[in-house]
């Protein structure tokens, strides 16, 4: 994905919907691109004047917002439309535990999350008021995927004027293949740590090598621990303000019921979060 | 050439470890046999446990100074299983109980190579110093009658109990008999045990207590013997039976039982009490170890249970490691395995040299010393100190308590653990955040700028301690650690006192281990290691029970010349003037550290409204300064974040600094007099230290380096700082 040219934002009158469309509308502005948003139900008067007043509160669009109103099943039509229009970037919202800081991707985003073909950006936050982006958490798995995945954190960064990066390495344990049992064995796990350490940020760096990104001040950092779970802790503690993560490659049910990688993510979202396909 | 050295340090060592070894044997001769008594199986099978341990353990263990053979906690244990799978037939079921011991220790070589030897990490650490107390009061019931002179005290230990009072009377009106007699040594070697230590005379030092009670009763044979026209008073049946060809009559076990329910489950006491007591000894002794090296838990474990198979095929008891003997060794200045090894070969000299004079120790002066180690395990002070964590831990403690003496181990430890558990749920009043969160990993660790940082989520308690305790064990002791437990709602005694644990180890190595997070926490107690439930946002304790950082802080604000108060509700009016604190709503400020115009302190501040609210915790300085300052921010080039607020201004270009132009942004609006106020002196500082984030109003200046809570070390490089800063600028 090498340019944000539409943006499909669902709208279900909620609460929410005010905030949710000025985040949509915001970013639509910044990539200077189309926003589509569709409504799975009825079209009323009164929804459409809802509709209306938001959006005249609202920034002004670059290109007029695109509404399309269909019934049917949530997931089939915004799975549908992502397809016939074909956008590249999906923005859902996510819901909150109640009386918890907690956010997780409710039962139909996670559907259309596995299934949609484009990117998608979920959002924990959204706000009103314009809450500047700072700082910007990336994986950095050894995937073929990854090199996509930076350059469209790249992206991201440049348009959302954020000048912060950090490319994330999650090394698990087995590869550390070093058990530590006592002092001797330690001072092989440490050695063999910096190593993979070293091996991991000379991998990022040739894959940072073709990617313009010189006003953006990128790091690499290392992290020890559970693939796709990690990430998002460190995105936490980091308190970034966007998460960017591969798309997984295959969902079996299995994957379902031992989560792992992005099911973590999406069970409760330590920030926003873009899954780049 | 390394290695021609270590052999050379081993041969020069050897003089001090036999001499240690040696000393280490004078009690393990006594406790063996006293041990294997107890048990209810023959005397000869602990000394067998004991030679095997220390040969086995010492050429393939993963742990340095310890000692191994026979002990206290399988005592209980071993006797149940002796009784019921030989269901009154003693010797036979001494048969059945060793295939049990030999199928144990397969066991703890199976742990071992699973890496999970160290089973007493999953339980919760009251419930396991319930259960060793119940053991103590085990071995206590039942030896005490023997002590007294008394072989045919029978029953559960509760009837035991009740009956020791009619055992004192028993014993005081039988005088004249044998049983008196042996009554009699019997009191005298309890006398000796408590009053051992108290008699500081370097001679008497020298051989240790059980094996003072060994020669004086075999001594006082031979007065009968070669002295006096008396016969020995004290019958055959009460002293020690050892065969008369010691090592040419092994037992041999007997598999015949093997798919009983029974056997299955004494199988697994003995394997959980092996596994538990030999861990807790490892734990203790590496504490103790002058060399502070670390012990290869898992290869120990393995060593142990392989040392386990094979006594048990040759009649002995099972091995595990021993903290009293090891300590013992640690004080003769044993320094390596070869300590144990020596330790085993004494015991085959005394068995081959001295049978004759063994078999002349009564059985009351050997559970003398076993009453004596019954009580040290369950004395009252135990009780006390977990009293003292909190009323909670006090339930678990006795809850597991009653029911292993009333019940089984097994039963025991799980009525701890479900105890606990329970308890666990209704502090938190969220059962929820236990079984959503119990599986997922919630430890993450890396490093920055040198230092480890580990971070715990959802909750820490006994059950998923042992993921942050694989993380822990790969921090070099002699770094810096910080644990922050500020995303956790709830942290366990257990992990409390694990992380006390760490935190000697790594002060013990030179290493810094801190733990952050807690001091928006309640207590359960006053006592460190008591549970820590986080409160809710924005209440604060006015006054509580400090935290160990709280403590530390303490302490270096006397060292630093600060006043400090944990609890303040100071309010630092200058504050929200901050640029940075423009979008950011203050919500409290504690832990604060004042001298003259400056404050250190920890503030929790929010960014965002309603969903978007995020809580933030972060350590920072403030002067207040009585010149005029211009406003500006200044950062490290590259860093954005803080910028924000002043977005419009232009990095600010110092002439005839390139350096310092090429590593700090500075911004501001009135140039000039930010670029008169920068003077070549401050420069100069702020070139030569730590780059912090630092900004100033017209009178004041705020110093912070992350958004988070600063370890007790860097709250000092920071005091430092902020110092040589007020220093350069009072004088502009």
């Amino acid at each position: 994905m090498q340019k944000i040219h539409k943006i499909l934002i669902g709208i279900a009158f909620s609460p929410n919907l005010k905030p949710n469309l000025f985040e949509a509308i915001r970013i639509a502005n910044m990539f200077n691109a189309e926003l589509i948003g569709v409504h799975v139900g009825e079209k009323t008067a009164q929804k459409e004047a809802d509709l209306n007043q938001v959006i005249a509160e609202a920034d002004t669009l670059n290109t007029p917002l695109k509404t399309i109103w269909q019934q049917g099943k949530p997931v089939a039509v915004i799975l549908n439309t992502a397809a016939v229009e074909s956008v590249d970037l999906l923005i859902l919202g996510a819901l909150q535990k109640e009386n918890l800081l907690k956010y997780y991707v409710g039962s139909i985003a996670r559907k259309i999350t596995r299934k949609v073909g484009c990117s998608i950006l979920l959002l924990i936050k959204p706000s009103i008021e314009r809450q500047a982006c700072k700082h910007i958490v990336v994986n950095g798995l050894k995937d073929k995927n990854t090199a996509e995945t930076i350059r469209t954190s790249v992206l991201f960064c440049s348009h959302l004027l954020c000048k912060k990066m950090t490319i994330v390495e999650e090394i698990s344990q087995s590869e550390l293949q070093v058990q530590v049992n006592d002092d001797k064995s330690l001072r092989r796990a440490t050695i063999a740590k910096e190593r993979l350490k070293n091996r991991e940020d000379q991998r990022i760096n040739t894959l940072l090598k073709g990617i313009p990104c010189d006003d953006i001040a990128i790091k690499t950092q290392s992290i020890f621990g559970r693939r796709g779970y990690s990430i998002g802790h460190y995105a936490k503690v980091k308190r970034a303000d966007l998460l960017v993560m591969n798309a997984p490659l295959k969902l079996g049910l299995l994957d379902r019921i031992f989560p792992h990688d992005i099911e973590y993510i999406l069970s409760e979202l330590p920030t926003d979060v873009l899954i780049v396909k | 050439m390394q290695k021609k050295n270590s052999f050379k340090t081993f041969l020069g060592e050897i003089p001090q470890n036999l001499f240690s070894g040696f000393v280490v044997s004078l009690i393990a001769l006594p406790l063996g046999l006293g041990l294997a008594l107890a048990s209810g199986a023959p005397p000869i099978s602990g000394i067998i446990a004991a030679i095997v341990g220390g040969i086995v353990v010492s050429l393939l263990g993963g742990s340095k100074v310890t000692i191994t053979g026979p002990g206290n906690g399988l005592v209980v244990v071993i006797l149940s299983a002796i009784t019921i799978l030989g269901e009154g037939n003693a010797y036979q079921g001494y048969l059945f109980t060793l295939a049990a011991i030999v199928i144990s220790g397969m066991l703890l070589i199976l742990l071992g190579f699973l890496r999970m030897g160290a089973l007493g990490d999953f339980f919760p650490s009251s419930a396991i110093q319930g259960m060793l107390a119940a053991i103590g009061i085990g071995i206590f019931a039942k030896q005490i009658h023997v002590m007294f002179g008394n072989l045919n005290a029978k029953g559960s230990i509760i009837e035991l109990l009740i009956q020791i009072p009619e055992g004192i009377i028993h014993f005081l009106s039988s005088s004249g008999k044998s049983s008196f007699y042996a009554g009699l040594i019997g009191i005298i070697s309890l006398l000796i045990m408590i009053f051992y230590s108290k008699i500081r005379n370097r001679y008497f030092q020298l051989i240790p207590a059980p094996m003072w009670i060994v020669v004086l009763s075999v001594g006082m044979y031979y007065y009968f013997e070669l002295f006096t026209t008396a016969a020995y008073p004290i019958d055959q049946d009460l002293l020690i039976d050892l065969p008369q060809d010691v090592f040419a009559s092994f037992a041999f076990p007997d598999f015949s039982k093997i798919y009983e329910l029974e056997f299955v489950s004494a199988v697994i006491s003995i394997t959980l009490i092996a596994s538990i007591e030999s861990l807790l000894s490892i734990k203790a002794v590496d504490k103790l170890d002058p060399l502070k090296r670390r012990s290869n838990i898992n290869k120990d474990i393995r060593a142990l249970g392989l040392a386990t198979v094979i006594s048990g095929f040759l009649g002995g008891l099972n091995v595990v490691t021993v903290i009293a003997r090891s300590s013992v060794n640690v004080n003769n200045k044993g320094s390596n395995r070869s300590a144990n090894f020596f330790h085993a070969l004494f015991l085959v000299a005394f068995i081959l040299l001295f049978a004759t004079e063994l078999r002349k120790i009564p059985l009351a002066a050997l559970a003398a010393i076993l009453v004596f180690t019954g009580y040290k395990l369950a004395a009252p002070e135990n009780i006390k100190k977990v009293f003292k964590i909190g009323s909670e831990q006090l339930l678990i403690f006795l809850a597991t308590l009653l029911v292993t003496i009333s019940t089984s181990l097994i039963s025991g430890i799980l009525v701890g653990i479900m105890i606990t558990f329970v308890i666990h749920i209704i502090i938190t009043k969220n059962g929820l955040l236990f079984f959503k969160n119990i599986l997922k990993p919630n430890v993450l660790m890396f490093t920055e700028e040198g230092k480890y940082y580990v971070s715990v989520k959802n909750f820490s308690s006994f059950l998923n301690y042992t993921k942050l305790k694989s993380k822990l064990d790969q921090i070099p002791e002699t770094t810096e650690a910080i644990v922050d437990f500020s995303l956790c709602d709830f942290v366990d005694h257990s992990v409390m006192e694990n992380m006390n644990n760490y935190s000697e180890t790594f002060e013990r190595k030179g290493g810094h281990f801190e733990v952050i997070g807690l001091d928006d926490s309640k207590p359960g107690s006053a006592h460190p290691f008591a549970l820590r439930k986080i409160l809710p946002k924005q209440t604060s304790p006015k006054e509580g029970i400090l935290t160990k950082r709280q403590k530390s802080i303490q302490k270096i604000s006397e060292e630093m010349h600060y006043s400090y108060d944990a609890f303040s509700d100071l309010k630092i009016e200058e504050l929200p003037k901050f640029g940075y604190f423009k979008t950011r709503k203050i919500d409290k400020i504690s832990n604060v550290l004042t001298k003259n115009s400056c404050t250190i302190f920890d503030v929790q501040f929010s960014e965002g409204e309603m969903i978007a609210k995020q809580v933030i915790k972060a350590t920072m300085f403030h002067i207040k300064t009585q010149n005029n300052l211009p406003k500006f921010t200044l950062d490290k080039e590259g860093v954005f974040e803080y910028l924000l607020h002043f977005a419009g201004y232009k990095d600010i270009e110092i002439h005839e600094h390139p350096d310092f132009n090429k590593r700090f942004y500075l911004s501001g609006k009135k140039e000039e007099k930010i670029r008169a106020f920068f003077t070549d002196e401050l420069i100069l500082f702020l070139e030569s230290n730590k780059q912090y984030h630092i900004e100033a109003t017209n009178t004041g200046l705020l110093i912070l380096s992350k958004e988070r809570l600063a370890s007790v070390n860097e709250i000092k490089a920071l005091a430092y700082f902020g110092a040589g800063m007020q220093k350069i600028i009072e004088k502009c």
